[in-house]
C-alpha cells in the first residue's frame, strides 16, 4: 500500500518549531532544575551560615576567571556566526568559526584546570594545605558547582570538535543547519549558567 | 488491638485528639458517600441486555460545588490547624516560667539533663540521667531538644508530643502533663541498627514528689 | 511463538527498512513498541523482588523472636543463624521502598505506558527520539543491576531509609553501610538520566507530532496524564540528582554539605529530597490516573464526565505538587511558621484529586457497566484511591500530623495511594492493553480470580495500619514487642503478615496469566474493547511504524455512545468525520 495522497489532508499538530529544537529546550529545562538544586543549595549553605565565608577574592583568582569569562562569551559569538554562515551557505565561514568555537571551548577548560591547580596545590586554606573539595563547605560547594559545569563544558566541547570535523567534510550548509543551531542553544545555555555561576560564586 | 488512640494525659493533646475525630468524622461520611456510589453504581449500571448509557460530557455547575464545597472544609480545618499549630509549636509560644530540661539524643539512647533543684539549666546543680525521664505533672515543662550523630525523634505517645532531634540545632518541645504515670519516650525516625530499641523510660511525678526526687538525684551525682 | 510484531518490516512505513537481526530487532530495538515491553519485564521482575524483601520484613515483624524459615541460605551478616539482623532489617525496608519506587512502579507506569501509548493514541509512528529512547532503557539495565548487587557487597545494602535522611546516610561509621549506600546512590544517577532523557521524548512528541486534527482537548485523558507527568519529571529528577550527588561526595569525598561538624545542614537534604519526593509521589499517581479515565470511560460505554475539568485538576494537582514539599517535613525541626504555608498548599492540593474522584463517578454514573478486569482494577482504584486520599487529610492537619507522624498510619497511607491506587491501576492497564502489545487476550477468568483475591487480601493488609498508626506503632522497627504503649498489637501484625504472604502469592496467578497468554492467549481482534482512541484502530500488535499514514482525527477521545451514531455504542475518533461531537470544537 502506497502513500495515498490525501487531498486536503490537514496539517500535523505542533508548534512551528522543528521537532529536535523542542526536544534541546526541554532537555535544557531540566538543566535549569539540576544547576538550581546546586546553586540553591550554595547559597542556602552560605548565606544562612553562623559564621560567614571568606570573601571570593581573597581565595579565588577573580581576574583571571574573570579573562575566562569573556572568552566563553566570545566563544558563544563564534558559535551564532557559524550558524549564520551555515544558513548563508558560507563553507569556509562555517569551519572558520566552528574551529574558533572549539577552540575557545577548550581554552576556558584548559584554564580551568589550570585555576584548579593552583587552588589545590597552591593556595592557602585555614592553615591547611591547598583549597581543595574537603575545604570546608566553601570548598566543597566551589568545585562541585564549576566542576560539573566543567563537565557540561567538556561535553560541548566534544560535541563542537564533532561538528568542526564534519564541517570540514562540508556536511553543514543551508539546507543543514539544525545540527547546529541545537547545538549552539547547548552551548549558550552552558555560557549562561557561567555568567550567573561566576557572578554568584566570584563576585558576590 | 483497640482502634483507639492511645489515653491522652496532656493539656493540648485534648484539642489534638479532637481534631484527629472531627477529621475522622468529615472523612468518615466522604468515605461512605464514596464508596457506597461506586456499589450502587456498579450494581444499577451493569451491563445488561436492552440497557444504554446516557450520553453526556458533564456538567459545569456540579463541577463548581463540588470544588467549591471540599475546598470551603479544607479551609475551615486549616485555618483550625493553623492555630493549634502555633500554640504547640511556635518557639514564641512557649509558656513562661516552665522548668526546663534539656534532651540528648545520641545512637541509641537518650540523655537527659536536669535542671537540679534550682530549676536553672546551665547552673552548677544540673545533672545528667540516662533513658530516665522525670517531671512533674499539672505545669508546663520545656525540653531543649538536641542530636548528637544523626537524627533521631523524640516521640512520647500519651502526651501526643514528636519533635525531630537534629544534629547542630537545638529545638524547643513543650508540654503539659495532665496526671502522674509512667509512660515511654520511643524515637520516632529511623536513626541506625538500633533504632528499634530506643526507648526511655518517663515517669511523671506529683511536685512535691518530683522535688525530693531531684534533690536525691542531684546529691547522688 | 507469538511475535511481537506481526508483520515484517519493510512494508510502506514512509522509511527504507531491511530484514533486521533479532538483536536490531528486539533487544536493541528503537522501536517504541517494543522499548515499552521490555521496561514491562524490567519492572514486573523488580516488583516480585520489591514484594520478597516485604515478605521477609512482614516475617520479622509478626515474629521477632523466630528465626526465618530458608534463612540460612542467606549469607551470615544478613541473617545471623536463621535470625534476621537488625541492620539487614533496615536494609531490607530501604530497598523494598526503593526498588519498588524507582525500579517498578515509576518505571511501569512511565517506561512502559508513556513509551507505548504516546505514538500509538496521538497517531504517529514513534517517539521523535527514538534512539535516544532505546538508551533511556539500557541506562536501567545497569541501575537495577547495581541495586541487586548491592545486597551483597560488605555492610550490605542501603539502610537509611529509601529517603535518604543525612546525616545517617551519609556517615558509613554510623550505619555500617558503606558501599551498598554508594551504589544505590549511582543507581538513582542512571536512574535520574533514563527518567530525564524520556521525559524529553515524551514532552517533545506530544507537543510536536500529534496527528492531524488531534488538539490538546482531543488527546485522551491518558496522554494528559503522560505528558504531564513528563513535566514533573524533567524539573524534579534534577534536582534529585543534583542532592544525590552532594550526598556521595559527604560519603567519599569527605565533604559536609548535610553534616554539621562541617557546617553542613541536615534539613538541607530534607528540603532537596523532598521537593524532588513530592512531584515524585505526583509522578507515580497521575498516569495511573490515566489510565483510569479512560478504562471507566470504555467499561462504562459514556465519555469521561468533566473531560476539561479532569485536565485542569492533572495540571492543577502537578502545578501545586511543586509547592507543598514541606508536608513531609512538619516535625523536621523546620521553621514552625513555613511549616503552615506548606499546611494550605497540602489542603488546596486535596481539592483537585476530590474533584477526579467525583468525575470518575460521574463517569460510571448512568453508564453501561462492563465489569471486565480491567475495570474492576479501574473501579477499585477509585475505591482504594479515596481511602488513601483522605487519610492524607489527617496528615494534612499538622497538630493531628503531630502524632501520626513516622507512624504506620503514614504507611496505610502510602500503601493505599501507591498499591491500592497506582498498582491496581497498573494492573487494570496491564489486562487492558496486553491484546495490543501481544496481539492476545489474557485469561478474563483468571483475571478475576486474581482481582477478587488481591482486592481482599490487599486491605486485610493495610487497612489494619491504619489501626496500629493509631495506637502508636512507629515506622520502621525491626522488633515492636519491647513497648508499653504497643502491646496487644502483635495479633493484628501477625494476621497481617499472614495476609502478605496471601497476597504475594496472588502475584503468581498474575504471572502464569501474563506469561502463559503471550504464546497461548485468545487471538485478539484490532480492537477488543470497542474503545474510541486511536491505538485500537490499528492491528494488534501493529506494525513497525504503527501505521500505513497517519490517521486524522475527527473527534474527542472517548465519545461512547453518541446518540447519532446507531450501529454501535463507540465513535472512534478518526472515523464519521460527520458526526459532530461536542468536544471536537476545540483549538
Amino acid at each position: 500500500m502506497a502513500h495515498a495522497a490525501t487531498a486536503a489532508r490537514p496539517p500535523e499538530r505542533g508548534l512551528d518549531v522543528y521537532t529536535q529544537k523542542v526536544g534541546m529546550w526541554v532537555f535544557l529545562c531540566s538543566e535549569v532544575m539540576f544547576f538550581a538544586g546546586l546553586i540553591g543549595s550554595y547559597v542556602v549553605l552560605r548565606f544562612g551560615a553562623s559564621s560567614s565565608w571568606a570573601e571570593p577574592n581573597e581565595v579565588l583568582n577573580v581576574t583571571v576567571t574573570a579573562i575566562n569569562t569573556f572568552i566563553l562569551i566570545c566563544s558563544s559569538v563564534t558559535m551564532v556566526k557559524a550558524f549564520a554562515a551555515a544558513e548563508a551557505g558560507d563553507q569556509k565561514g562555517i569551519k572558520t568559526y566552528l574551529l574558533a568555537t572549539t577552540a575557545l571551548g577548550a581554552l576556558f577548560l584548559g584554564v580551568q584546570v589550570y585555576e584548579y591547580y593552583e587552588l589545590i596545590f597552591h593556595q592557602s586554606w585555614a592553615g591547611s594545605h591547598g583549597f581543595t573539595p574537603q575545604a570546608g563547605l566553601y570548598g566543597a560547594t566551589f568545585f562541585t558547582m564549576t566542576g560539573f559545569h566543567g563537565f557540561h563544558v567538556l561535553l560541548g566541547v566534544i560535541c563542537l570538535g564533532w561538528a568542526t570535523i564534519r564541517a570540514y567534510q562540508g556536511h553543514w550548509g543551508a539546507d543543514n543547519t539544525h545540527g547546529l543551531e541545537v547545538l549552539g542553544l547547548y552551548w549558550h545555555f552552558v555560557d549562561l549558567v557561567w555568567i550567573i555561576l561566576f557572578t554568584i560564586v566570584y563576585l558576590i | 488491638m483497640d482502634w483507639a488512640l492511645p489515653p491522652n494525659y496532656s493539656t493540648f493533646g485534648v484539642q489534638i485528639d479532637q481534631l484527629f475525630w472531627i477529621i475522622f468524622v468529615i472523612t468518615g461520611i466522604a468515605f461512605v458517600l464514596v464508596e457506597a456510589g461506586l456499589i450502587l453504581f456498579i450494581v444499577k449500571y451493569r451491563s445488561r441486555t436492552g440497557h444504554k448509557a446516557y450520553y453526556t460530557h458533564g456538567s459545569n455547575k456540579l463541577e463548581i460545588i463540588w470544588t467549591v464545597v471540599p475546598a470551603l472544609v479544607f479551609v475551615v480545618l486549616g485555618v483550625y490547624s493553623a492555630g493549634l499549630w502555633a500554640d504547640i509549636k511556635n518557639p514564641s509560644n512557649m509558656p513562661e516560667g516552665a522548668i526546663e530540661f534539656e534532651v540528648r539524643a545520641k545512637q541509641f539512647e537518650w540523655n537527659i539533663v536536669y535542671p537540679g533543684p534550682d530549676e536553672i539549666l546551665g547552673t552548677g546543680d544540673d545533672f545528667e540521667v540516662l533513658n530516665q525521664f522525670h517531671f512533674p505533672a499539672g505545669e508546663p515543662v520545656i525540653v531543649y531538644l538536641e542530636a548528637e550523630d544523626v537524627i533521631h525523634s523524640f516521640f512520647i505517645p500519651e502526651l501526643r508530643v514528636k519533635q525531630d532531634a537534629v544534629p547542630g540545632m537545638r529545638i524547643p518541645v513543650w508540654f503539659d502533663a495532665t496526671q502522674t504515670g509512667e509512660f515511654e519516650i520511643a524515637c520516632a525516625e529511623l536513626c541506625g541498627l538500633g533504632h528499634y530499641r530506643m526507648e526511655a523510660a518517663v515517669t511523671v511525678h506529683e511536685r512535691a514528689d518530683f522535688d525530693a526526687w531531684q534533690a536525691s538525684r542531684a546529691l547522688a551525682q | 511463538m507469538a511475535t511481537i510484531v506481526a508483520e515484517a518490516p519493510g512494508q510502506a512505513t514512509g522509511h527504507a527498512e531491511h530484514e533486521q537481526s533479532f538483536l536490531r530487532k528486539y533487544i536493541f530495538s528503537s522501536d517504541h513498541k517494543i522499548i515499552a515491553i521490555q521496561f514491562l519485564f524490567l519492572t514486573l521482575f523488580f516488583l516480585a523482588v520489591g514484594g520478597l524483601l516485604a515478605m521477609m520484613m512482614r516475617y520479622q515483624i509478626a515474629w521477632p523472636d523466630q528465626p526465618i524459615p530458608g534463612g540460612g541460605i542467606l549469607p551470615e551478616s544478613m541473617v545471623a543463624s536463621g535470625y534476621i539482623l537488625p541492620e539487614f532489617y533496615n536494609a531490607l525496608v530501604t530497598m523494598h521502598g526503593s526498588i519498588m519506587v524507582f525500579l517498578a512502579i515509576m518505571p511501569m507506569l512511565v517506561g512502559v505506558y508513556a513509551n507505548y501509548l504516546i505514538p500509538l493514541q496521538l497517531g504517529t509512528h514513534d517517539m521523535a527520539f527514538p534512539r535516544l529512547n532505546m538508551y533511556s532503557f539500557w541506562l536501567m539495565v545497569p541501575a537495577g543491576i547495581i541495586t541487586l548487587a548491592s545486597f551483597w557487597v560488605i555492610g550490605g545494602a542501603a539502610g537509611a531509609g529509601w529517603t535518604l535522611y543525612a546525616p545517617l546516610s551519609a556517615r558509613p561509621d554510623l550505619t555500617g553501610v558503606e558501599l551498598g549506600q554508594v551504589m544505590w546512590l549511582v543507581a538513582l544517577i542512571f536512574i535520574g538520566l533514563s527518567s530525564i532523557l524520556g521525559s524529553v521524548n515524551y514532552i517533545t512528541t506530544t507537543i510536536n507530532m500529534r496527528a492531524p486534527g488531534m488538539t490538546w482537548f482531543r488527546m485522551p485523558l491518558t496522554i494528559w496524564a503522560l505528558f504531564i507527568t513528563a513535566i514533573l519529571a524533567l524539573l524534579a529528577m534534577p534536582v534529585l540528582s543534583a542532592a544525590g550527588i552532594m550526598l556521595l561526595f559527604d560519603q567519599t569525598l569527605g565533604t559536609s554539605f548535610f553534616l554539621p561538624e562541617g557546617g553542613g545542614q541536615p534539613l538541607l537534604w530534607q528540603h532537596l529530597f523532598w521537593f524532588f519526593g513530592h512531584p515524585e509521589v505526583y509522578i507515580l499517581i497521575l498516569p495511573a490516573m490515566g489510565f483510569v479515565s479512560e478504562i471507566l470511560a470504555t467499561g462504562s460505554r459514556k465519555p469521561v464526565f468533566g473531560y476539561k475539568a479532569m485536565v485542569w485538576a492533572i495540571v492543577a494537582i502537578a502545578f501545586l505538587g511543586f509547592i507543598v514539599w514541606g508536608h513531609h517535613m512538619f516535625m523536621s525541626g523546620m521553621n514552625p511558621t513555613l511549616g503552615l504555608s506548606f499546611t494550605v498548599s497540602t489542603l488546596l492540593i486535596a481539592v483537585p484529586s476530590a474533584i477526579k474522584t467525583f468525575n470518575w463517578m460521574g463517569t460510571m454514573w448512568r453508564g453501561n457497566l462492563k465489569l471486565h478486569t480491567p475495570m474492576l482494577f479501574a473501579i477499585s482504584f477509585v475505591a482504594l484511591f479515596a481511602i488513601g486520599g483522605l487519610s492524607g487529610v489527617f496528615m494534612a492537619a499538622t497538630p493531628v500530623d503531630i502524632y501520626i507522624h513516622d507512624t504506620y498510619f503514614i504507611v496505610a497511607h502510602l500503601h493505599y495511594v501507591l498499591f491500592g491506587g497506582s498498582l491496581f491501576a497498573l494492573f487494570g492497564a496491564i489486562y487492558y492493553w496486553f491484546p495490543k502489545m501481544f496481539g492476545r487476550m489474557m485469561s478474563e477468568k483468571w483475571g478475576k480470580v486474581h482481582f477478587w483475591t488481591t482486592f481482599v487480601l490487599y486491605n486485610l493488609v493495610f487497612f489494619p495500619m491504619h489501626g496500629l498508626g493509631m495506637v502508636g506503632m512507629m515506622r520502621r522497627i525491626y522488633d515492636s514487642t519491647g513497648y508499653a504503649h504497643l502491646e496487644g498489637i502483635q495479633d493484628t501484625n501477625q494476621l497481617i503478615t499472614v495476609a502478605a504472604f496471601g497476597l504475594y502469592l496472588t502475584g503468581f496467578i498474575f504471572a502464569f496469566n501474563f506469561f502463559w497468554s503471550i504464546f497461548k492467549g485468545k487471538k485478539a481482534s484490532r480492537n477488543p474493547w470497542d474503545a474510541t482512541t486511536l491505538e485500537w484502530q490499528t492491528p494488534s500488535p501493529p506494525k513497525h511504524g504503527n501505521w500505513d499514514e497517519v490517521p486524522v482525527v475527527y473527534h474527542g477521545p472517548h465519545e461512547y455512545s453518541h446518540p447519532d451514531v446507531l450501529d454501535k455504542d463507540w465513535l472512534a475518533q478518526n472515523e464519521r468525520p460527520d458526526v459532530v461531537s461536542p468536544a471536537a470544537g476545540s483549538h
